[in-house]
């Protein structure tokens, strides 16, 4: 029971992580129906920001925040007016290429620029464990599932909350709509770019210290981020949520209990399961049907 | 097919033959790869470019043709069979692959295949009884038919550019028969197919099958062409790559892979005297081809993109903006979407 409850809390907090990438993989689909394949190295990349500016003598706040900065300003707004908006009108496969060979440009350029060896990374706290009936949990993950929930609170109220939040909601289900209603649609779909930018920014603050800041790392992070997506249902942000905590903990849980070796196979078996018997997610609205 | 058609044809065909004795070793084997490669695509041209399935998964089929020929050519299996089960292989488990495409279509799709891909690779990799794992297949001998024996790299290449002749045939045959018809009209409009009387159920899985199978017989000659074959080869890149030469070639038109394969092969081996950027520099250059010269149909743009104003500057205006040519001398070049991406970067290459 003890273990149980542990990789319970471990699982949750890498789930709220995936959460987060997630969250932003379906912002960019539903706001300009965007694939992002480099959303892994995305999440990869802001760590290496953050450790540039560490060598250059910045404390890890200041450093934290120009990661951030730089970030949603390379992640977000170039990404968009560089790569998606020449390419968008030819509709989705040209662009899965392209962010296809984005997430190679970045892999290669931190393996060539910065390091190919696993860097450490500060820990937002420092690891101490608390007992909780009898089962080990450490800090580290409470820390990860707090800011992680926080921050989705945080995205939920922008979106429902408030007249921005409400606006980008229309421009993503029927932006023709939204232009005739007032809404500057294309200054919406930018934010939701830059909204991404951030959230795998705060992603990349979450997993790097457990993880390491290491070039490969986001080839998993971005297979967990797109099944995460998917089974919780591509066009809903709360069906990505639920899809990335339900992956970190099952993830977890059959590792331990029924295969490691095959710890990336459950997920996908779930994937496949989700995408033939409900093709709309577990809480996604269904999408007309382009036979 | 056109006279000036033909005539190209048999002007590459003979620079095919020719080609390896201009070359050192490495050449040779880069030209056999593009050869098998050649096979892949056209295997995926098949399901995506003309029956409009999108799959990620032709890299594990690959993986699957390659494993089955290794494993059965070590124990004891003459090559033709063991070639012949790869093929046979694929073309099972790809008629069934065909069955999510039953029900759900485009980037559903994609990520469906994509996961297939990603379990066929565990499975080569945790499976170490029957494909040892990690540690790959050592020493994969390449076969000998009454007496010409293959294992020259020269001969090789022979060998897999028959192959390709063969195989291409094949599916050329193939494409101009009522089947051919019919896959394409399942791209363009399954319900109307269906209405025709087309039992479009079969045709989708029948596409699947038979772009899986040239899959297998590419694999089936990947795995005597490298002799060492891992479970890492056939992971989510290899799907990219091959994705990537139907793209770059142009989906839909035969000699599309054709073209696709040689471009993905030898573009990243040109970019090596950039010595160690050289996959950046590739990567560059793929976004930049796709940003520029996309090739594909488009599926219909969101409005927002549509009042962008360059998607409305038809080929007509192209002579009103000579002016912003030196300035922008690629995106003045309007993409011909009716061509393949290649043809476009050449146009837009040559307007510089």
């Amino acid at each position: 029971m003890a273990s149980f409850i542990q990789l319970l809390v471990s699982g949750l907090a890498t789930g709220a992580i995936y959460a987060l990438v997630a969250v932003g993989f379906t912002l960019l689909w539903q706001t300009s129906q965007t694939i992002n394949f480099a959303q892994g190295e995305f999440v990869m990349l802001p760590a290496f920001f953050i450790l540039a500016a560490m060598n250059a003598d910045a404390p890890f706040w200041l450093a934290a925040l120009i990661g951030l900065a730089l970030a949603v300003v390379i992640l977000g707004a170039l990404f968009k007016i560089v790569i998606v908006d020449p390419m968008l009108r030819y509709g989705v496969l040209p662009l899965v290429i392209s962010t296809i060979a984005l997430s190679l440009f970045l892999k290669e350029s931190v393996k060539d620029f910065y390091s190919s060896q696993a860097q450490p990374f500060p820990a937002l706290v420092a690891a101490t464990d608390l007992q909780f009936f009898g089962a080990v949990i450490s800090t580290q993950s409470l820390v990860v599932l707090a800011v992680a929930i926080a921050t989705i609170v945080m995205l939920h109220v922008l979106l429902n909350n408030t007249r921005l939040g409400r606006a980008m909601q229309a421009t993503a289900q029927n932006p023709t709509l939204a232009l005739i209603l007032g809404v500057p649609v294309r200054r919406m779909v930018l934010y939701a770019f830059l909204i991404n930018a951030a959230l795998v920014a705060i992603a990349s603050i979450l997993i790097s210290p457990i993880y390491l800041a290491k070039f490969t790392n986001g080839e998993t992070l971005g297979m967990a981020a797109f099944t995460a997506a998917i089974i919780g249902g591509f066009n809903q942000v709360r069906g990505a949520i639920v899809g990335g905590v339900l992956l970190g903990v099952l993830d977890n849980l059959s590792a331990a209990y029924l295969s490691s070796q095959y710890r990336g196979a459950f997920p996908l078996l779930i994937l496949v399961a989700v995408i033939l018997l409900r093709p709309q997610g577990l809480l996604g609205r269904f999408e007309e049907r382009t036979v | 097919m056109s006279r000036l058609g033909a005539a190209a044809t048999a002007a590459a065909a003979a620079f095919a033959i020719a080609a390896p004795f201009l070359l050192k070793p490495f050449g040779i084997f880069l030209i056999s790869m593009w050869a098998v490669l050649t096979i892949a695509a056209m295997g995926l041209n098949l399901t995506l470019g003309y029956a409009g399935q999108v799959s990620l998964a032709q890299g594990a089929f690959v993986g699957i043709g390659a494993y089955t020929v290794a494993l059965l050519t070590q124990a004891g299996c003459p090559f033709a069979l063991a070639f012949a089960a790869a093929g046979g292989l694929c073309f099972a488990v790809g008629w069934m692959l065909g069955y999510p495409a039953l029900r759900v279509a485009h980037h559903y799709l994609a990520f469906v295949t994509l996961a297939f891909t990603t379990l066929v690779f565990l499975v080569l990799r945790n499976e170490q009884w029957l494909t040892n794992g990690i540690y790959g297949i050592n020493d994969i001998a390449r076969p000998a038919f009454f007496g010409w024996s293959t294992r020259g790299a020269l001969n090789f290449y022979f060998f897999c550019l028959g192959t390709l002749a063969v195989l291409s045939l094949a599916t050329w045959w193939m494409l101009r028969s009522p089947w051919g018809r019919a896959f394409v009209a399942l791209r363009e409009n399954p319900i109307r197919a269906l209405s025709l009387g087309l039992d479009t159920r079969r045709y989708t899985l029948m596409a699947f099958a038979i772009g899986s199978s040239l899959g297998g017989f590419a694999g089936g000659l990947y795995a005597p062409l490298v002799q060492f074959i891992e479970p890492g080869s056939f992971a989510l890149g290899m799907s990219f790559n091959l994705l990537l030469m139907v793209i770059v070639g142009g989906g839909g038109y035969f000699f599309g892979p054709f073209v696709g394969a040689l471009v993905a092969v030898l573009l990243p081996e040109w970019m090596r005297i950039t010595q160690g950027y050289y996959l950046i520099v590739y990567a560059a250059l793929v976004m930049a081809m796709m940003a520029f010269c996309p090739s594909n149909e488009p599926i219909r743009p969101p409005i927002l993109i549509r009042s962008s104003g360059r998607d409305k500057l038809g080929s007509k205006n192209m002579a009103e903006v000579p002016a912003s040519c030196n300035l922008y001398p690629l995106s003045a070049v309007v993409p011909n979407r009716r061509l393949p991406a290649v043809v476009n970067l050449a146009r837009c290459t040559l307007f510089v």
